[in-house]
C-alpha cells in the first residue's frame, strides 16, 4: 500500500517546523512516500500535526519535531504498522476522533486540514462549488434572500446582517459594482481568516463569486494584509486554478456570468481593517477613514456600490447554499445565528481554532478546549475581540458567546479572538498598551483618536507612577468619553473598552492599594 | 542624493527597470500600492528616485506619493539590513512574554526598533500580529514566522542568519557540517 502522509503548509505549522519535518521524512525514508501538504485542522497546539492515511481513516501524531521522525519510522510509519504505531508517544488516534475536533461544529471550516488547499478535485469531492451551482440557478433577489434567511452577520466584528448589506448593494443602481473581501485580519489573537485562506482558499473564491452573482458585481478584490505571505501564495495559486477551470472569468461554469478576482496586499496598517480605510487603501491612497454616510454599499470602491465582507462571512456563504439557509440558521442562539470560529490564543495550553454554534460559554472554551494556561499558572484575564476588546475578569467568564450577551457586559465578541493571560500579567500595562497601540495605528484623521491615544498613554503613566492618581483617573475616564463619543470609527471609539475594563475589574493593578493610601 | 547611484553604478538600467515596474501596474485601479510593493520587492526599499517616476506616471505629485509611502509601516525609504526581523507586540504574544523577548532582542543586537545592526545584517522592527497567536510569542524573519520563541531560540536564530552568510561566502561545503 502506498504511504500517504499529511503535513500542513499552514503558517503556524511552518512556524513550528513543518518544513523541517517534511525534509527529514523525505531524507530518512528509503522508499517513495507521498507527502500531501494540507492545511491545518486548527489544532495548533499539536502542530506540526502529521497524519497517516490508513484503511480506517487518518491517524494523527503531534506535535512532531524533526527528532521524532526517526522514531516514527522505527515504529513502522512507512509500513502502516498501526499496532506498533499505537505505542508511539505522539500517537493521537484517528484525527476525526480527537475530542478537540470531534466536539466542534465544523461548518465553515468543514474542509480545513482535510484537503490539499490547492487541489480542486479534493475541494469538489467535499461539496466544493455546490453552493455556486445552486446560486447559478437563482435570481439576484433569491440569492440575497437566502443569505438573509441564514441570519449570517458580519464576522469581522461589527456583526451587521450580511443579507441586508447585500440587499443595499443590489438595490443601488450602478453599471459597475464590486465585492471586496476584508482579509486585513489585524486583531491580535485572531487567525481564523488566515487559517481558512491557507487551508481552503476555494471556499473564499466560491463565496465571493456568489456575492458577485447576488448583486451583479463583476470584479472582486481580496485585500490581504502583508503580514500573511503564505496566505498570499496559496490564494494566488487557487485563483489561477479557478481561472483555468472556468470558475472565474467571463463565463463562470459556462454561464454568462462574469467575475474577476484579484489579491491586493496591504502594507502594515491596522486601520485598513476598517472598511472605509480599506477602500481608500485599495484605491492607492493613505488609509484614512471616510466619514459615513455614504455607506460603502452605496459609494464604496471608486465611488461604486461595494460589498465589503470579512473572510469568514464570505466563506460561510457556500454552505448556506449547499445545505440551505435553515441548516445554518439552526445553529446559534438569540440573534446570533450559525457558528463562530473562536480562536484560542495567548497563554493557553491548547490553542487553536474552535468552531461552535453561538451560545457556548467562554468557560467551556478556555477549560474544556483550551485546557487552562500554557504556563500552568492561574488565569487572570481574558481579552476577547482583539485589541479593542475588553479584558474580562473571572466573574464574567460564564458569558455566552453571543453578540448581544457580550454587549450587555460592555464587551465585544469581535472577530472571535480569545487571548488568555495568567496571573503574572500586569493589567495596568495592558491598559497602557491599548492606548499605545491606538497611537501607533491611528490613521490621524480625527483628533480624539490621534491625540487622545497619546494623552492616554501619558495619563496612564502618571497613574502608574502615583502622580495625582485620583485626579488622573478622572482625567482618564473623561478622555475615554471623548474618544468613545468623538471618534470617527471604532479605532478611537473602542480603544477605551480595554482601558475601562482594566479600571473597572483590575483597578488594583492600576492603583496599587498599599501605595494609594497616601493619596488624596 | 541619488540612492540608485549608490547601490549600483548603472543608474540608467535601474531607471529603466523602475519605469517598467510602474508601467506594468499604473493602469490598475488603485495601482499605487501594487507598484510600491513591486519596487520594494525588487530593491528591499523604495529608492527616492522612484517617487518622481511614479508621480509622473500616475499624474500625482511626489508629495502625494510620499504621503502614501509614509502612511504604511511596511514601506521603507531607506535600505534595510540583509534580514528584517520582526517581533510581534500583539496581546497574545505579550501574554507569552514577548516584552522580555523584545528587550532581549534589542540588547543582544544592540539596536532599537527601526534600526539596523552596524554589520547591516539585521533590521529590527515591531509587528502587530502575525496570526500565529496560538503558538506565541512569534518572530518573523523575512517571510518566515517562528513560533514559541524564547531568548535562547532567538539567539540561535540570529546565529543562523550570520552563519549562513559566512558559509556561503566562505566555502559551500561548510553548510553541511
Amino acid at each position: 500500500m502506498d504511504v500517504k502522509v499529511f503535513i500542513p503548509r499552514d503558517t503556524t505549522a511552518l512556524a513550528m517546523g513543518a518544513d523541517d519535518v517534511v525534509k527529514a521524512l523525505k531524507f530518512q525514508s528509503k522508499q517513495n512516500i507521498n507527502i500531501i501538504r494540507n492545511g491545518s485542522r486548527g489544532l495548533f497546539y499539536l502542530e506540526p500535526l502529521l497524519e497517516l492515511a490508513t484503511s480506517n481513516g487518518r491517524v494523527a501524531f503531534g506535535p512532531v519535531e524533526v527528532d521524532d521522525v526517526e522514531s516514527l519510522i522505527a515504529h513502522g510509519l512507512l509500513e502502516h504498522n498501526i499496532d506498533k504505531l499505537q505505542n508511539h508517544p505522539l500517537y493521537l488516534g484517528l484525527t476525526k476522533d480527537i475530542p478537540y475536533l470531534a466536539k466542534q461544529d465544523r461548518l465553515t471550516f468543514a474542509r480545513a486540514g482535510i484537503i490539499d488547499p490547492i487541489n480542486l478535485d479534493d475541494y469538489l469531492s467535499l461539496d466544493g462549488f455546490k453552493g455556486l451551482e445552486k446560486a447559478l440557478n437563482l435570481n439576484n433577489q433569491q440569492i440575497v434572500d437566502e443569505v438573509k434567511a441564514s441570519g449570517l452577520r458580519g464576522r469581522g466584528g461589527a456583526a451587521f446582517p450580511t443579507g441586508i448589506k447585500w440587499q443595499t448593494v443590489l438595490d443601488a443602481p450602478a453599471s459597475q459594482k464590486y465585492i471586496v473581501c476584508n482579509a486585513d485580519e489585524g486583531d491580535s489573537g485572531t487567525f481564523a481568516d488566515r487559517l481558512i485562506m491557507e487551508a481552503d482558499p476555494f471556499v473564499l473564491i466560491e463565496g465571493m463569486i456568489i456575492a458577485g452573482l447576488a448583486v451583479n458585481a463583476t470584479q472582486g478584490y481580496i485585500y490581504l494584509r502583508s503580514e500573511y505571505p503564505q496566505a498570499k501564495i496559496i490564494l494566488e495559486q487557487a485563483i489561477k486554478i479557478a481561472y483555468d477551470k472556468n470558475y472565474l472569468g467571463k463565463h463562470i461554469c459556462t454561464s454568462n456570468n462574469h467575475f474577476d478576482l484579484e489579491v491586493r496586499i496591504g502594507a502594515g496598517a491596522y486601520i485598513c481593517g476598517e472598511e472605509t480605510s480599506l477602500l481608500e487603501s485599495l484605491e492607492g491612497k493613505r488609509g484614512l477613514v471616510r466619514s459615513k454616510p455614504p455607506l460603502p454599499a452605496i459609494e464604496g470602491f471608486l465611488g461604486q456600490p461595494t460589498i465589503v465582507n470579512n473572510v469568514i462571512s464570505l466563506t460561510s456563504v457556500p454552505i448556506i447554499f449547499t445545505k440551505g439557509a435553515q441548516y445554518y440558521e439552526n445553529y446559534g442562539m438569540g440573534r446570533s445565528r450559525g457558528t463562530l470560529p473562536v480562536q484560542l490564543a495567548g497563554n493557553i495550553k491548547q490553542g487553536g481554532l474552535v468552531e461552535l454554534g453561538f451560545g457556548a460559554s467562554l468557560d467551556t472554551l478556555i477549560n474544556e478546549f483550551g485546557g487552562g494556561t500554557y504556563s500552568g499558572q492561574p488565569m487572570k484575564a481574558i481579552q476577547v475581540g482583539g485589541p479593542l476588546g475588553a479584558y474580562l475578569p473571572k466573574t464574567q467568564w460564564h458569558t455566552q458567546l453571543d453578540y448581544e450577551a457580550f454587549k450587555d457586559i460592555d464587551a465585544v465578541l469581535g472577530h472571535g479572538g480569545v487571548v488568555v493571560f495568567d496571573d503574572t500579567a500586569d493589567m495596568a500595562q495592558q491598559a497602557r498598551f491599548a492606548m499605545e497601540f491606538c497611537a501607533v495605528e491611528s490613521c490621524g484623521k480625527c483628533t480624539p483618536c490621534r491625540i487622545g491615544s497619546v494623552r492616554g498613554v501619558e495619563v496612564i503613566d502618571k497613574i502608574i507612577n502615583h502622580d495625582n492618581q485620583k485626579m488622573n483617573l478622572e482625567l482618564l475616564n473623561d478622555l475615554c468619553d471623548t474618544m468613545e463619543l468623538g471618534s470617527l470609527c471604532a479605532m478611537g471609539g473602542m480603544t477605551p473598552f480595554p482601558v475601562r475594563s482594566v479600571i473597572e475589574h483590575f483597578g488594583s493593578d492600576l492603583v496599587k492599594p498599599s501605595l494609594a493610601k497616601g493619596e488624596k | 542624493m541619488n540612492d540608485l547611484q549608490n547601490t549600483s553604478g548603472n543608474a540608467d538600467a535601474q531607471l529603466n527597470k523602475l519605469t517598467i515596474i510602474v508601467d506594468s501596474k499604473k493602469d490598475l485601479p488603485g495601482g499605487l500600492l501594487p507598484i510600491l510593493h513591486d519596487i520594494q520587492h525588487e530593491y528591499g526599499f523604495i529608492p527616492k528616485v522612484a517617487l518622481g517616476i511614479i508621480a509622473t506616471k500616475l499624474n500625482q505629485t511626489e508629495a502625494e506619493i510620499h504621503g502614501v509611502i509614509s502612511f504604511y509601516h511596511h514601506f521603507r525609504l531607506t535600505e534595510p539590513g540583509a534580514n528584517i526581523v520582526e517581533i510581534c507586540r500583539g496581546e497574545a504574544c505579550q501574554a507569552m512574554g514577548s516584552k522580555q523577548l523584545e528587550n532581549h532582542a534589542k540588547t543582544s543586537l544592540n539596536i532599537d526598533f527601526g534600526q539596523t545592526t552596524t554589520n547591516k545584517n539585521v533590521t529590527l522592527e515591531p509587528v502587530y500580529c502575525l496570526g500565529n497567536c496560538a503558538c506565541a510569542p512569534s518572530v518573523k524573519v523575512g517571510d518566515n514566522v517562528h513560533g514559541r520563541m524564547n531568548d535562547k531560540k532567538f539567539d540561535k536564530l540570529m546565529n543562523k542568519l550570520t552563519t549562513f552568510e559566512l558559509s556561503l561566502s566562505d566555502n559551500k561545503l561548510q553548510e553541511n557540517k
